[in-house]
C-alpha cells in the first residue's frame, strides 16, 4: 500500500525549488529532530546501510505496513508525514531486537518512539488509535495515583474503544479476581502530589506548542534531501 | 547484604505470584529485601511515548529515593521497570540537557539524583552475587525430571548487553541445570511476547504467543519458566484465546523463575502463591524426594 503511494508522488511532484522539501514537509522534520536529539547516538540515524537486519529481525514486522528499514528510507528521502501516517510506528513492541543487532548501532526503538512522540504532537495519529488510547489512559491513571491500575487502564480502554472486547474479557477477568491476581481498589501512593508537581513543571519547562493539524500534502514529497 | 526492592505496578496485580516468589526466595537465602517506600510507576514505555523528560523525571524519583535510602543496589524484577530504570540512568548519564532538565524537576519536589543506584534484575542477582553453588547447597529439593523451556524475553537483556548475552542468555539454564532440571532447546529465549499489544493489536500478538507455546512444547517443554510479568501473563492467561484461534491444544504451565527456585528451595506452593497460576503445575515425583 505504501509502495503504490510512494511511486505514485513523483508524477504528481509540484515541490517549488527542486531540492528542498514543501513546508509542511520540513517542519515535521524539524520537529522529529527535535525529538531525535534528546535520544544519545540519535544522530547515528544517518549511518544506515539499508542492510535490512531490523526489519528481518523484528518479530512484528510482518504486521507493519512499512517495514523498519523502509521508516529510515523515508525520513533519507523527505516523507516523514508517509511514517507518521503508518501504523508501523505503534505496532513496535519495543523489544530491541533491531537495535542490539543494527550493524551500525542505530538506536532504531529509540528513534521510533522519537517518531510516536512527533506524530502526537502534531496530531497525526488516527482518531481513536488503540495504542495512543493506551498511553493517554495509563498516564492518566499513573498522574492521579502514582502507580498504574492494571484493572483500570484496562476498563478505560475497552470502554471507549471496545466495549465488546471487555465482555470477552470477562471470564478471564473474574479467573483473575478469585485467583487473586487483580487488585480492585486503586491505591494511591503518598507522593502524588510530587508526581502532579513533577508534571506541572515539566510544562513550564518548554514553551507550550500548539498542536496544529498538518495539511496532508499528498504529492508534495518525495524529493531527496539531505538526511 | 540488603538489597531495595522496586516491585512495580504489575507485581502488585497480576503479576502477585512473582511478588509473593520472589520474597520467598530471598527469604529462604536470608538476604535482606527491603521495600522502597513510597515508590513510583516507572513510566513504563507508555509514559515514554508521551514525554521524555517528564518519563526519566517519574522515574528517576524512585531512583532519587533509593539513593537517599542509602542503598546501592535496586531489584527490579519486571522487565518493563527494569528497562526503563536503567535506560533512565543511561540517558541521564550520556545527555547533560536532558540531566539538567530532570535535576530541575526532581529539584521542584526536593530530590537529587547523583546516579549512584545500580538498577539490577534479581535473576543477575542471584546467580552472580549469590551464585550458583550457595544456591544448590541452599536447595531443599532436586529438581529432576522437569523439563523447562527457559524464557527471558526481550527486555532484560536489551538494548544493552546487560549481565547476559542480548539473544542466548544462558544464566536461568545454568541456575536450573545446576539443580538437576534440564533446559530444553529454545532459541526463542528472547524473543519478544508482543507486551501490551495485547490490547491494542491482540492478533498480532496471539501469533507471537502461540510459535512460543509452539517452539517449547514440540522441544519437549513441560512448563515455560519466564522473568517478566507481561510475559508470563500473556503466555499464560492467553493460551485458551490461541487454541480458539489456532486449533491447537496447549496447556502448558508457566511459571516465574522464582517460583522454579523457590520450590527447590523448599518454600511451600502458597508461599509461592502457585495456586495462583492458571494452568497448575505438578512437580514431578523425583524433583520432590529430598
Amino acid at each position: 500500500m505504501a509502495t503504490a503511494r510512494m511511486s505514485a508522488s513523483p508524477t504528481k511532484f509540484h515541490a517549488p525549488v527542486p531540492g528542498t522539501l514543501p513546508a509542511p514537509e520540513r517542519e515535521l522534520r524539524r520537529r522529529f529532530l527535535e525529538e531525535a536529539e534528546v535520544v544519545p547516538g540519535g544522530e547515528r540515524i544517518s549511518q544506515c546501510l539499508q542492510c535490512g537486519t531490523c526489519t528481518g529481525s523484528c518479530p512484528v514486522s510482518y504486521a507493519m505496513d512499512i517495514s523498519p528499514r523502509m521508516v529510515i528510507a523515508l525520513f533519507r528521502a523527505g516523507q516523514i508525514e508517509e511514517i507518521l501516517r503508518s501504523r508501523t510506528i505503534w505496532i513496535c513492541a519495543s523489544c530491541y531486537m533491531c537495535t542490539t543487532r543494527c550493524p551500525q548501532s542505530i538506536k532504531i526503538t529509540d528513534l521510533l518512539y522519537a517518531l510516536k512522540r512527533t506524530a502526537i504532537d502534531a496530531g497525526l495519529y488516527p482518531e481513536q488509535f488503540p495504542v495512543y488510547l493506551l498511553s493517554k489512559n495509563f498516564v492518566r491513571i499513573v498522574n492521579r495515583f502514582g502507580r498504574n491500575q492494571e484493572m483500570l487502564l484496562l476498563l478505560f480502554y475497552y470502554l471507549r474503544r471496545n466495549p465488546l472486547g471487555l465482555l470477552r474479557l470477562l471470564p478471564l477477568g473474574i479467573q483473575m479476581i478469585r485467583k487473586g491476581r487483580i487488585s480492585l481498589f486503586p491505591k494511591k501512593i503518598k507522593g502524588v502530589e510530587a508526581i502532579r508537581t513533577i508534571l506541572r513543571a515539566s510544562k513550564s519547562l518548554e514553551l507550550p506548542r500548539e498542536k496544529q493539524a498538518v495539511p496532508y500534502a499528498e504529492g508534495m514529497v518525495g524529493y531527496r534531501a539531505v538526511g | 547484604m540488603e538489597y531495595i526492592y522496586y516491585p512495580g505496578c504489575s507485581l502488585e496485580s497480576a503479576g502477585k505470584p512473582y511478588d509473593e516468589s520472589l520474597r520467598a526466595v530471598f527469604r529462604a537465602l536470608d538476604l535482606g529485601l527491603r521495600e522502597l517506600e513510597d515508590w513510583n510507576c516507572c513510566g513504563a514505555t507508555m509514559y515514554m511515548s508521551v514525554d521524555e523528560a517528564l518519563s526519566m523525571a517519574i522515574s528517576a524519583r524512585n531512583l532519587a529515593l533509593a539513593e537517599q535510602a542509602g542503598f546501592r543496589d535496586l531489584i527490579a524484577p519486571c522487565s518493563a521497570c527494569y528497562t526503563v530504570l536503567l535506560k533512565t540512568n543511561r540517558f541521564l548519564r550520556d545527555s547533560p540537557e536532558l540531566r539538567a532538565k530532570v535535576d530541575h524537576l526532581l529539584g521542584e519536589v526536593g530530590l537529587k539524583y547523583g546516579l549512584g543506584v545500580n538498577v539490577r534484575h534479581p535473576l543477575d542477582v542471584l546467580v552472580n552475587d549469590v551464585g550458583t553453588e550457595a544456591i544448590a547447597s541452599a536447595a531443599k529439593r532436586k529438581l529432576d525430571g522437569v523439563a523447562f523451556a527457559p524464557y527471558y524475553g526481550c527486555q532484560i537483556v536489551r538494548p544493552e548487553r546487560g549481565f547476559d548475552d542480548s539473544e542466548f542468555p544462558s544464566t536461568m539454564d545454568r541456575l536450573f541445570q545446576r539443580l538437576g532440571a534440564r533446559a530444553v532447546y529454545f532459541p526463542l529465549k528472547t524473543r519478544c511476547c508482543g507486551g501490551m499489544l495485547m490490547t491494542t493489536f491482540p492478533d498480532v500478538c496471539l501469533q507471537l504467543v502461540k510459535d512460543l507455546l509452539e517452539c517449547a512444547v514440540e522441544n519437549g517443554a513441560h512448563c515455560i519458566i519466564t522473568t517478566c510479568p507481561l510475559c508470563q501473563v500473556n503466555v499464560e492467561s492467553y493460551q485458551k484465546r490461541v487454541n480458539k484461534k489456532f486449533g491447537t491444544a496447549y496447556q502448558v504451565p508457566v511459571m516465574y523463575f522464582t517460583q522454579l527456585l523457590g520450590h527447590a528451595l523448599g518454600c511451600s506452593e502458597t508461599e509461592l502463591g502457585l495456586q495462583r497460576n492458571l494452568v497448575p503445575w505438578k512437580a514431578p515425583i523425583s524433583a520432590l524426594a529430598a
